[in-house]
């Protein structure tokens, strides 16, 4: 498993009631900094990363030696410039990098605590990694952003702590999770659940995870990110390795092949309960409801800057719902950008080298930290 | 076209609420909030557009003033401005009916199918004019719906809608327009700047 040995982690000390009633205190929150905190400390970015992230959002993964997620938007020069910002990501609760989670070891029975783990929230994740504001001593943070749950996650920071951010950038991400996420996510844990290594949860007692639903759950949720035509464009009809059909069943199609080729490196580095949990918060969120069926009364305590980022290709969760929320920024005369990008990359857009998004996120964030924080001229 | 932002900047007041439907790349609520006001907003269709506002730092929403503008609540802006764009709309009255709900206060500015130039350039070649401020063909001109300067007037006497202040621009030179001069004022202008409210 993970060497949790190279992970940064906060003691949660302060006792966090969560949504579903159940208290939880004394917990690690595991996450990771890029760039420096300027004396001022105004200029802090919180990152939130999407459901099968962790807090290595640039650079090297320490435990799994791959590329951060979100390399290509975070590090010297880039979108998130770490030569300007000082970047802060966490794992989130519910996670298994290093947060408390389904995989954290009960020191009473020296085994994973497994489907014993309560089940957590958005609002859960977000209150627990206000800590890392305590933690690092900063008054406000210059901006929250982040994709897809990660989006859901800035709405509702922004909603609980209204004044703690300058800028808010949620991407391609709604307020509401809609019926076919839902139906989507439920896919995937049947998938986990399908598995008899699955055994209720507590396979931690085992030799064996739940790798084969794990895996199936990952590929059915990668064609999701992807668009049809990118889909299309990448792998056609294209044979793996063969000239021919070989009238079997194995991998006949490069399109098999690389959603096997997913779903294989994912169970090395993802918990499979996590996968449950995550996704079941995320199924929960519904911010409009919190509020009565009123997204407006979420942000109007707030002064924050909202940028919401959409892109042409993400069915999963596409421009309607994001205007959703610009919708309700504007109800309430609220300072809100909002543009669609074009790509044909899905809703994985937001992970990839889609030049338009990363120049305009990078030039939005400079320009506003200089708007807002520097002296002008 | 520096002097129109200068003359819309100056009917707007300090500090005030205030929306630029068709904003393009910024420019003028760049110049707006440089020198007017920091509650600048902006909507435009074009992505490219957008993104170059968003570049800026400049709070601009990526939408069609002909079905996006509903989302905004009744005055929920002090100045709603519409800058040479009116004539660019399918349904150019639904959309002045639009910004006198949202904003207090309305500035249109159009380009002025009545200047001489036009009509000379109609009436001696007999096709469509392209002028420098018209710069399209009839076959590609984002242009729909030309109208001059009194065909805007007449329009607002119309709809009774109050025009506060208008004025004429050529060649940089501002001038007002009212009743008594709107047929020389129509001749000679290349922009009209309307200030109106319902």
């Amino acid at each position: 498993m993970n060497d949790l040995s190279k992970i940064k982690n906060i003691i949660v000390k302060n006792p966090l009631k969560l949504d579903c009633g159940k208290e939880i205190s004394n917990f690690p929150l595991a996450y990771e900094t890029y760039g420096k905190l300027n004396e001022k400390k105004d200029n802090a970015i919180l990152v939130f990363h999407a459901l099968s992230g962790d807090q290595y959002a640039s650079g090297i993964n320490p435990v799994t030696n791959k590329e951060g997620w979100w390399n290509c938007a975070i590090g010297p020069g880039k979108s998130l410039d770490t030569d300007k910002f000082f970047v802060i990501c966490a794992n989130v609760i519910g996670g298994c990098m290093g947060s408390y989670g389904p995989s954290t070891i009960d020191p009473n029975t020296n085994k994973s605590i497994g489907t014993n783990f309560p089940v957590i929230t958005i609002n859960d994740m977000v209150n627990a990694q206000y800590n890392l504001l305590d933690f690092f001593k900063i008054e406000k943070l210059f901006a929250v952003t982040g994709g897809s749950m990660g989006g859901m996650q800035v709405l509702q920071f922004i909603s609980n702590f209204p004044n703690k951010v300058q800028v808010a950038v949620p991407i391609a991400c709604t307020a509401s999770h809609s019926a076919q996420n839902i139906a989507l996510n439920e896919l995937g844990r049947q998938a986990i659940m399908a598995d008899t290594n699955w055994k209720n949860g507590l396979y931690g007692e085992n030799e064996n995870n739940p790798d084969k639903g794990l895996a199936i759950a990952r590929m059915a949720a990668h064609i999701t990110y992807l668009s049809k035509v990118g889909l299309q464009e990448k792998f056609g009809r294209k044979l793996q390795e063969k000239d021919k059909l070989k009238f079997s069943f194995d991998a006949d199609f490069q399109i098999e092949s690389y959603l096997r080729h997913q779903g294989s490196v994912f169970v090395d580095r993802f918990d499979a309960n996590s996968y449950l949990y995550i996704t079941r918060a995320m199924d929960y969120f519904d911010l409009t409801k919190q509020f009565d069926g009123n997204l407006s009364k979420a942000f109007e305590k707030s002064k924050t800057k909202f940028f919401v980022i959409s892109f042409t290709s993400d069915w999963l969760y596409p421009t309607s719902e994001n205007r959703d929320i610009v919708i309700a920024l504007n109800a309430i005369g609220a300072d809100v950008g909002f543009v669609e990008i074009e790509s044909d990359k899905g809703h994985d857009s937001f992970l990839l080298d889609v030049p338009d998004f990363l120049n305009t996120l990078k030039n939005y964030m400079d320009s506003t930290y200089s708007h807002l924080n520097e002296k002008r001229i | 076209m520096k002097k129109e932002y200068k003359i819309i900047s100056e009917l707007i007041e300090e500090k005030s609420r205030t929306l630029d439907v068709g904003c393009g790349n910024g420019d003028l609520m760049k110049y707006l909030f440089e020198n007017k006001t920091k509650h600048i907003r902006g909507l435009e269709i074009s992505k490219k557009s957008v993104q170059n506002c968003l570049s800026k730092g400049l709070p601009v929403i990526e939408g069609n003033a002909e079905n996006d503008l509903k989302q905004f609540p009744n005055h929920s802006f002090d100045y709603v401005i519409l800058s040479q764009t009116l004539q660019a709309f399918l349904n150019p009255e639904k959309v002045i009916t639009e910004l006198l709900r949202i904003g207090k206060k309305a500035i249109v500015t159009i380009p002025n199918f009545g200047h001489w130039k036009v009509r000379l350039e109609l009436l001696i070649k007999g096709t469509m004019p392209v002028t420098e401020n018209l710069p399209n063909e009839w076959y590609n001109t984002p242009n729909l719906h030309m109208c001059t300067i009194k065909d805007f007037f007449n329009f607002c006497e119309k709809r009774n809608i109050k025009v506060f202040k208008s004025f004429a621009l050529n060649k940089e030179k501002i001038s007002i327009i009212n009743r008594s001069n709107l047929k020389f004022k129509n001749l000679i202008s290349e922009l009209g700047i309307f200030l109106i409210e319902n």
